[in-house]
């Protein structure tokens, strides 16, 4: 029996995750910092739908202080971890207010940084797991409009990437996901994204599912969104200074 | 804003239409509108589910509990009947009463009180709900059963969505052997032949017939009666016995595009009811098949809705009791293949005993049922109108859930008036019959 950790489960792309997992019969452990009614519906609806074995747990990213005795609460130890929690934050605010600009920070990238570290040291004397983060295309370059998110996800893609070249040793695996827009009650309140550029959440967990058992590094979805990556990534300083993106 | 329309894709209206998971915001939004109704998946034909402002159930969309030991499921209202069948069959349990689509959610069937081929055996499915909680107009969940909330519980089963929004349902299964059903066939030359089938057969848990509309004369209302019976596991062949409990993820064929207005003229529905009279040529043919062919033939092609063409159709479903219902039933068959314009489907089938809990607004009482599709025409307005009249004398009524079209002193003259419901949930079929 494999089971699956979600942290920041009661994000949309972390429930589509649950569906697709529990599907192929991983047992599931939800964590989420707000453990409310609907949490405790979704677990028992995956449990019946599924035939899997589904808990709750409680889980916040920016509680770091807390996220070894959590880890060690866990009865059964996941074999595969996803981590899907992200906060994407007023832009805007940020600029003259580093509460937020903090906030996201600690969110995307510092909860990372310390949940994944305790989960990789554990997998590393096991030898065995596998880690898979989401990031997101706004970590590849920082732009004028969302550098604090942007940033903090660049962040992250870089810690994955050394997390697995470190772990790569140890049997341990690690993906990142970068995904581009998705439709998601996170940019719910922007304005829409492109239809053929924008993912649903089950499409962001087919990929997710399909880099577990394909064991794939990085993965973009949709996969159009590397070639995207690819231009905006080569616009010279000088030019991409003058653009409004 | 967009167009919403129902299985009959008529009437097409433009409405604001919004679906939430979470309750407080379910409540948010029903204390902020006026006027708004609940919408499960769409299968009811007519204006049943549709408003300006319309809350769809379809994120209300998770199990709650199953318990195997006492056959009992619960789930959140716009849990799918499919979703229900493919959760409980592997474990031995089936609906205790199922449409003949398996494309609606569990609260379109109790507001539509619905009934399947056993309601002569076995009621409609207001015998089975247990309990449900309902979000009423003031946002405020009540838990609804026989015994808490009696009265709210009996008005909102069948009660068309105009008491509330139902937000989860507690049901009492069926225990199955197998997932197959051990079918009889029989043909019947004409209606009379085939009433007498039905009062023959009348022990069988399942019954429908199919009755070709077009016939007249002596081949009135000729017919092929489906009876059923959920088949044990001795009574599987070989290869179905591999997985007596299978749930056969059938494929689905898609209609891709309204058909042209022309295709299906008269022509085309003689060819459809002659194929259908005429593919079993022995008098009686008795077979084991799976559940899916069995109740819902029709799933296997997707939108099948849409071969009538933009303009839609409407589902003229009637019940007349027994007394004089023959005569009444003869009147009617005839009227119809007088008319010319024929009808794709038409099942018959009957009622038991009416059902001791269920609203005012509820359909079944004890007799025949009649359920004809009709290609929407001004003819067609005309020809309903006229057997509206036929219904009435017979002490009959129609089935709100498919209907589209009738007047409101139709409605009065049918149904008891003995019916309230607060102001802020109506339908525009309430609304059309001043319910
Ligand atoms: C091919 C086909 C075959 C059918 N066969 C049968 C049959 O054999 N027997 C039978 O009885 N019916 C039959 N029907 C009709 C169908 O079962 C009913 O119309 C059913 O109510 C549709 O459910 P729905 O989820 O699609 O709801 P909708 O069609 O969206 O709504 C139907 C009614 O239920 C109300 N409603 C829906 N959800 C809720 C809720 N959560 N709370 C309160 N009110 C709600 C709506 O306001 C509306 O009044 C058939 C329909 C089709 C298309
Ligand atoms: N949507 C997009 O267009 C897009 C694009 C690229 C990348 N992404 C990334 O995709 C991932 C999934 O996001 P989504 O689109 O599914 O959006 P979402 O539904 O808003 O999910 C984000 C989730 O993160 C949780 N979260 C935030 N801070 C947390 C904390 N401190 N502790 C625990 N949980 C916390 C939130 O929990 P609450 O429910 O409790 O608030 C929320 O459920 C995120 O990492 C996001 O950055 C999204």
């Amino acid at each position: 029996m494999s089971t699956l950790l979600i942290l920041g489960s009661s994000s949309d792309v972390g429930i589509a995750c649950a569906h697709r997992f529990a599907k192929e019969g991983f047992d599931l452990i939800l964590a989420t910092r707000n453990g409310d009614e609907y949490q405790r519906n979704l677990a028992a609806d995956l449990s019946i739908r599924y035939n899997v074995h589904v808990v709750s747990v409680q889980f916040d990213a920016l509680a770091t202080s807390s996220h070894k005795s959590f880890y060690e609460s866990l009865g059964v130890k996941p074999n595969v971890v996803l981590s899907v929690f992200g906060y994407l934050g007023n832009h805007e605010q940020a600029l003259s207010d580093f509460t937020q600009a903090n906030l996201i920070i600690a969110s995307n990238f510092v909860g990372n940084v310390s949940i994944l570290g305790i989960i990789a040291n554990d997998m590393e004397s096991k030898r065995e797991g596998t880690i898979i983060c989401v990031s997101s295309v706004a970590g590849e370059r920082g732009r004028k409009s969302n550098y604090i998110y942007g940033s903090s996800k660049a962040g992250l893609t870089a810690f994955l990437s050394g997390l697995r070249a470190r772990l790569a040793a140890s049997n341990v695996h690690v993906a990142t996901i970068i995904p581009g827009f998705i439709k998601t009650k996170m940019v719910e309140l922007l304005p829409e994204t492109p239809k053929p550029i924008t993912a649903s959440a089950a499409q962001v967990a087919d990929a997710i599912w399909l880099a577990n058992k394909a064991k794939k590094d990085v993965v973009y979805v949709l996969p159009i969104w590397r070639l995207i990556m690819f231009i905006i990534r080569n616009i010279p300083e000088r030019i991409f200074k003058k653009t409004n993106l | 804003m967009g167009k919403v329309f129902n299985w009959g894709v008529f009437p097409r209206i433009d409405a604001n239409q919004i679906a939430f998971s979470h309750y407080a915001k379910i409540a948010e939004f029903v204390k902020e509108n006026l006027v708004i109704i609940p919408r499960g998946n769409g299968r009811c034909y007519g204006d049943s589910s549709l408003q300006k402002t319309i809350f769809s159930t379809l994120e209300l969309n998770k199990f709650l509990s199953f318990d195997t030991e006492n056959g009992m499921i619960s789930c959140e209202a716009g849990v799918l009947l499919r979703d229900i069948l493919e959760v409980i069959v592997p474990k031995g349990f089936f609906l205790p009463v199922t449409p003949g689509t398996k494309f609606i959610t569990i609260g379109g069937a109790v507001a539509s009180n619905i009934h399947g081929k056993n309601h002569h055996s076995e009621g409609s499915i207001s015998r089975y709900i247990e309990s449900f909680n309902l979000l009423n107009e003031t946002g405020t969940i009540i838990h609804c059963s026989k015994n808490s909330n009696p009265a709210l519980f009996t008005e909102t089963i069948g009660g068309m969505g105009l008491t509330g929004v139902i937000i989860s349902v507690n049901l009492k299964l069926k225990k199955i052997e197998t997932s197959y059903i051990k079918q009889k066939a029989i043909k019947a030359k004409n209606i009379y032949e085939m009433l007498e089938y039905f009062d023959k057969f009348c022990d069988y848990t399942y019954s429908v017939a199919w009755i070709d509309c077009l016939s007249k004369g002596n081949s009135l209302g000729r017919s092929i009666l489906m009876l059923g019976e959920h088949a044990t596991n001795k009574e599987l062949n070989e290869k179905q016995s591999h997985q007596p409990l299978a749930v056969h993820s059938n494929k689905q064929i898609n209609v891709p595009f309204m058909f042209p207005n022309f295709v299906l003229n008269e022509l085309s529905i003689k060819a459809f009811n002659f194929l259908y009279y005429h593919k079993q040529m022995q008098h009686e043919v008795d077979n084991v098949i799976h559940y899916n062919p069995y109740f819902y033939p029709l799933d296997a092609i997707n939108n099948w809705n849409r071969i009538y063409g933009a303009n839609g159709f409407t589902q003229y479903q009637f019940a007349i009791p027994f007394e004089n219902g023959k005569e009444g039933l003869v009147k009617i068959l005839t009227k119809i293949a007088n008319s010319g314009c024929g009808s794709f489907l038409a099942v018959l089938k009957t009622f038991g005993e009416n059902d001791a809990v269920a609203s005012p607004l509820s359909f079944p009482i004890k007799g025949y049922t009649l359920a004809l599709d009709f290609k929407i025409s001004k003819k067609v307005f005309k020809l309903l109108d006229e057997l509206d009249e036929i219904v009435l004398a017979y002490s009959g009524r129609l089935y709100l859930t498919k209907d589209a079209r009738m007047n409101s002193d139709t409605f009065h003259k049918s149904y008891t008036t003995a019916f309230s419901h607060p102001a802020k949930f109506q339908s525009l079929q309430s609304m059309r019959l001043k319910i």
